[in-house]
């Protein structure tokens, strides 16, 4: 590992103003730490920012949103009494992220920010444009394929973070402060198409802090039909195949407004807009959410051998609207997110 | 060993009960020194660089950076590497594999060491190699079974597999009134013990002091000294605890050597461990295999051949055919048997005993190959298999030693409810409304026995103390062999202190092929009847004895005390006895292995029957696996604990053959793509559910004198094809590839 400064700055201020070209900031380290052994990192400067005050909360503000701090461990956000009655697909995203000892690791500001898990992006050797713009893209060359939406000749990397998927669909908005001051970016336009310059992954600057998200008033009024579901290739501690983030207001019956987000499909989660306009104003029913998520999908190509994709992708979305109109649970499922959640032998060991 | 040893209650003999590990606690309280957990004062970290690229020749290093790290003390590379007295590319023991030392420029596999970097910490040594920074030669690699040319081969003892052909096949095929040919194939799997390889080693002279986890003492101070041109007794190897071998730590690898060298040429001591992304590459594999079974019955259901070829992938510079197709003979009662083997050179690194190698790739095929046959003729899977039950060896028409493999099939059917399974796919759903589908398979090993001895001393205060270079690998062999010791000396557990884990002691043999309890138990077994029969000489002797003159009846031992046998009226106490005889020890020797006589009178094997239930999203595809019932007959059961946990193990290996296990490899440069624990996966604790074991009861005669067959790996063997067959009976679609994976299933 290249040597780097390491410093634990005491407040934000301290934090923005140690901050130059060449500097990360530190999390819970689950993700960059990673990187920085591979060497696919290589920081002169790492910023631990876990001592900062004031962002470990989670607060309801007067208007009725939800103020996370951005040092909010993955895990207390997802035990959290408010996330449960106001936000519950967004606990079921976090409880099917990684183990439970990386989610006690991980912070808000860590998960929103993670790197594609693309074997090549980790592996400092290979070519890849968006570690190091220009050298070309050998997961492309390898053919199998990722994205199936919103990729480019130049990346087809997925963004895999589970949490974001939830917070796109529910217009949560990350809150930022850099050296020019705060400013808010909504979490939809938060992570970036890869288009011709794959390495820049996010709309923050250079220099600039995540302090928390909120989740706006209206993201409540989701909650009684709100689900996340996850196709992975083991029951659990496995990254999403595909997913979806789908919430329903019901009114008399008939869907008043739909939310839903598709997770590991693109460099962003996808917000499925379209879709959501078809839903809008229809009675719930299975040939319904069948032809939304064909519309969400209607989009998506394959970037390799991963046709199969679009279908399970689209499989994925119709069921997770089942599921919403269906209702949340009165409790989280022992396996959160899953399609075995029902299973009543299993004590929450995911 | 720390003392670690609980109180038990104990009923009767030693053996039979279910006495948790010894070790445990020392394990689970972080008292038990694993190899890397040793660094002797002024070590030297090792740190080697893997090759990133498959195939092809290291062009630059940049060695003068790498130097100048602080701390880097050596840079060893081809161009300056000090010579071994044994060339890498021999084999000098039965179990020998050649490896790369830094011979020379050429790369053969991805993670093929091509330099090694020492330094006074681990993270300058790491920082060297990274320094170093290799430029390539890139040939294309060859990783795909279909890249590269098919070859046959004369067999060989390890690694290259004789065919066996009985009857006449052809025929067979002629006869056959209904027949299948179908071919599966099987990804490439890394062993990926808890504990990566690791070394700690120092000189002193010509001596060699070794700490490292080894799944067979002897054999690997052997192998080491030959490279080293020094007599094997000159090696010392502690290896206490093995954080998990599955076959690849029997055998000494390059890495390992590379360390040695490193200690000796530096006249300091070394440690080197691997990084998880390090075992994948240098310390051996499974290697894929493509397998076309070809079956024929008569009208009946009468298998008249089961035709098994196997193409297995092994490196470019030696031979590992993953035996597979051999997993056909011995089991089904065939008119005629063939089982062939061919292989193909790829640019991976040598292939390896890993995990029932040959038996569970093998059994993976055929035990699906058999359902299909099944479907075929429109019969239970399980009525098929009794259709075809062998009475004795196939082919040969040996009698079995024991085979109890109808019990196992009627209790595992019992317990999984298996009679109500109905006969087409796609006939079942849960509550939930995902699909469920029921398979079976048969489990199949072979119980060998290696060869190894062992020694027991009967002390004046009537305790023992035995020793045998016994390895733990995690199996419970500290605890299921000193229950054998104990019971050979009749005395209780805690009465014997048990010596294993160090090349000093007496040559345990091999800890695989599922035989080191049967192998050094053996040899416990017969070193502590040595002492009694010491023992009751003496007393026999002995005027003032109440056994004296009893000799000529003959003697039991138990709880400490001699007994005349038939007389429990007549005893003596070992101390006594040993007292008035002056208050010496009385020490024995013992050694076991199978006689050839004994091998040629039987065939001898470990049964089963595995009952596997998946659950299968109509739409989502994903899989789980919610009930597996595995009954298993496999002689005396030493210690049921144990052996639970051995078969359990076992079908969670089969599991994660079955669902998940794949090596993925770049085309372009060859390297593994997903070498790392986030991206090859294992079941985790949420895909293993609804495990039951059942053992069922086989007295052996004939195996060895305990009647003790091995439970290690049969588990794995017979789980994977269940699950396969399950997951057709489940959707009605045969995925002729393992792992089976979602996108196998999407589509319908
Ligand atoms: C084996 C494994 C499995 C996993 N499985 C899943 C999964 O199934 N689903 C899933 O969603 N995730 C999964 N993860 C990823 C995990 O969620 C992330 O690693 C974690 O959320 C990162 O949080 P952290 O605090 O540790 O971030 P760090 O590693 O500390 O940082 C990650 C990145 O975020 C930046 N950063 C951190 N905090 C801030 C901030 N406040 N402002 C700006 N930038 C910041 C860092 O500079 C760095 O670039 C897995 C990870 C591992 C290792
Ligand atoms: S897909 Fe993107 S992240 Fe992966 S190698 Fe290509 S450019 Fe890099």
């Amino acid at each position: 590992m290249k040597r780097f400064d390491f410093i634990q700055p005491a407040t934000i201020e301290d934090a923005l103003a140690a901050w130059e070209p060449g500097a990360v900031w530190l999390g819970g380290g689950t993700n960059i730490v990673d990187l920085m052994k591979t060497g696919a990192m290589q920081p002169d400067k790492v910023i631990d920012i876990t001592r900062l005050p004031g962002l470990s909360e989670i607060e309801t503000l007067p208007d009725g949103a939800i103020r996370i701090g951005s040092l909010v461990r993955n895990s207390d956000l997802a035990d959290h009494p408010q996330i449960a009655r106001h936000a519950p697909m967004v606990a079921e995203a976090l409880l099917a992220g990684a183990s439970g000892q990386l989610r006690n690791a991980a912070t808000v500001g860590g998960n929103l920010m993670q790197r594609t898990r693309c074997a090549y992006f980790q592996d400092p050797t290979a070519a890849c444009n968006r570690r190091a713009p220009g050298t070309g893209c050998d997961a492309a060359q390898a053919g199998d394929g990722m994205a199936i939406l919103g990729w480019s000749e130049a990346c087809i990397a997925t963004n895999p973070s589970d949490f974001c998927v939830p917070l796109a669909a529910l217009d949560a908005v990350v809150e930022v402060q850099g050296p020019e001051g705060a400013r808010e970016i909504p979490v939809a336009a938060f992570h970036l198409l890869p288009g011709d310059t794959p390495d820049r992954e996010t709309d923050l600057a250079p220099g600039e802090l995540i302090i928390g998200v909120r989740l706006p008033a209206e993201a409540t009024g989701f909650a009684a039909n709100a689900r996340y579901l996850k196709v992975r290739d083991r029951t659990s501690y496995a990254f999403a195949m595909t997913s979806a983030a789908a919430a329903l207001r019901l009114e008399d019956g008939r869907i008043a407004e739909a939310r839903l987000a598709l997770g590991a499909v693109a460099a962003k989660p996808w917000r499925a807009t379209e879709a959501e306009a078809l839903l809008a104003g229809q009675a719930p029913d299975d040939a319904l959410f069948d032809r939304a998520a064909e519309a969400a999908l209607a989009g998506a190509a394959p970037s390799g051998g991963n046709a199969w994709k679009i279908d399970l992708a689209r499989r994925t979305t119709a069921r997770s609207l089942r599921m919403a109109a269906a209702g949340t649970p009165a409790e989280m499922p022992a396996l959160p997110a899953s399609p075995f959640g029902h299973s009543a032998e299993d004590h929450a060991h995911a | 060993m720390p003392d670690t040893l609980d109180t038990h209650v104990r009923f009767g003999s030693n053996s039979g009960q279910p006495i948790t590990r010894r070790d445990g606690r020392a394990k689970v309280t972080g008292g038990a020194t694993f190899a890397a957990d040793n660094s002797p004062d002024s070590v030297l970290h090792a740190v080697y660089v893997p090759a990133t690229i498959a195939r092809g020749r290291v062009t630059a290093l940049d060695t003068a950076a790498a130097e100048a790290h602080p701390g880097v003390t050596h840079v060893v590379t081809p161009q300056n590497r000090p010579p071994l007295q044994g060339d890498p590319s021999d084999k000098p023991t039965m179990f020998s594999f050649r490896f790369e030392a830094l011979q020379d420029d050429t790369v053969r596999y991805a993670g093929q060491p091509i330099a090694l970097i020492l330094g006074e910490t681990l993270e300058a040594a790491t920082e060297g190699a990274r320094l170093l920074n290799p430029r390539y030669e890139i040939a294309t690699p060859r990783t795909g079974l279909d890249e590269a040319a098919h070859y046959t081969f004369d067999p060989d003892a390890f690694g290259k597999p004789a065919d066996t052909v009985h009857g006449d096949p052809e025929a067979g095929h002629a006869a056959a009134a209904h027949s299948v040919d179908v071919t599966y194939e099987t990804a490439p799997q890394y062993h990926n013990a808890m504990e990566t390889h690791a070394v700690v080693a120092s000189w002193d002279g010509d001596r060699l002091s070794l700490d490292m986890p080894s799944q067979a003492l002897s054999m690997t101070c052997a192998g080491i000294a030959y490279y080293f041109g020094i007599p094997a007794e000159n090696v010392t190897l502690r290896s206490p605890y093995l954080g998990g071998g599955f076959g690849s730590k029997a055998i000494p690898t390059g890495p390992y050597v590379l360390a040695v060298l490193a200690a000796r040429m530096t006249g300091r001591p070394v440690k080197m461990m691997l990084t998880r992304q390090q075992m994948f590459g240098p310390v051996g594999h499974r290697g894929q295999t493509r397998q076309r079974l070809r079956l024929g019955t008569d009208a009946e259901g009468r298998l008249t051949v089961l035709d098994h070829a196997g193409l297995s992938a092994t490196s470019t510079f030696d031979d590992f055919i993953e035996p597979a197709a051999n997993a056909s003979q011995g089991l089904y009662a065939a008119g005629a048997l063939r089982s062939t083997h061919s292989a193909v050179r790829l640019d991976v690194g040598t292939p390896g005993p890993m995990r029932a190698p040959g038996e569970a790739s093998g059994s993976a095929a055929l035990e699906c190959a058999m359902d299909e046959m099944a479907e075929t003729l429109g019969m239970d899977p399980l009525e098929f298999r009794l259709r075809n039950y062998a009475e004795t060896e196939p082919g040969t028409g040996k009698p079995f030693s024991s085979k109890a493999l109808r019990e196992c099939y009627a209790q595992g059917a019992e317990r999984f409810g298996w009679a109500d399974r109905p006969l087409q796919p796609g006939q079942m759903r849960d509550a939930d409304g995902l699909r469920v589908g029921w398979g079976m398979g048969t489990a199949f090993f072979p119980c060998p026995m290696f060869m190894a001895e062992a020694n027991a001393t009967l002390r004046a205060d009537g305790t023992a103390m035995v020793e045998t270079s016994a390895a733990d690998m995690g199996q419970g062999a500290w605890t299921a062999l000193a229950q054998i010791a104990a019971d050979s000396l009749g005395l209780p557990l805690d009465q014997v202190e048990f010596r294993a884990g160090h090349s000093g002691l007496p040559d345990a043999g091999v800890a695989g092929g599922s035989g080191h309890t049967a192998t050094a138990g053996s040899a416990l077994h017969a070193a502590g009847g040595d002492v009694i029969r010491q023992l009751g000489e003496i007393a026999a002797a002995d005027p003032d004895s109440p056994l004296h003159g009893a000799g000529n009846a003959g003697f039991t031992a138990r709880d400490g005390r001699l007994y005349v046998a038939g007389d429990d009226s007549r005893s003596d106490a070992f101390a006594d006895i040993l007292a008035r005889a002056g208050g010496a020890e009385v020490s024995g020797a013992g050694s076991a292995s199978r006689a050839p006589e004994a091998a040629e009178a039987h065939a001898m094997n470990a049964h089963g029957a595995v009952f596997a239930e998946v659950k299968v999203d109509p739409d989502l595809c994903q899989m789980r696996v919610t009930r597996l019932v595995g009954a298993f007959a496999a002689g005396r059961i030493i210690n049921p604990r144990l052996a639970e946990s051995q078969l359990y193990g076992g079908m969670i290996w089969g599991l994660s053959f079955a669902l998940h296990e794949e090596a993925r490899h770049d085309p372009a440069r060859g390297h593994i793509v997903n070498a790392d624990l986030a991206g090859y996966h294992v079941p985790v604790n949420a895909d293993v559910h609804g495990l039951d074991v059942i053992s069922v009861h086989e007295d052996d005669p004939y195996v060895n004198a305990l009647g003790v067959k091995g439970v290690g790996e049969i588990g794995i063997t017979g789980t994977v094809g269940a699950i396969g067959n399950a997951i057709w009976h489940a959707t009605g679609k045969r995925v002729r590839r393992f792992p089976i994976r979602i996108d196998d299933l999407l589509g319908d």
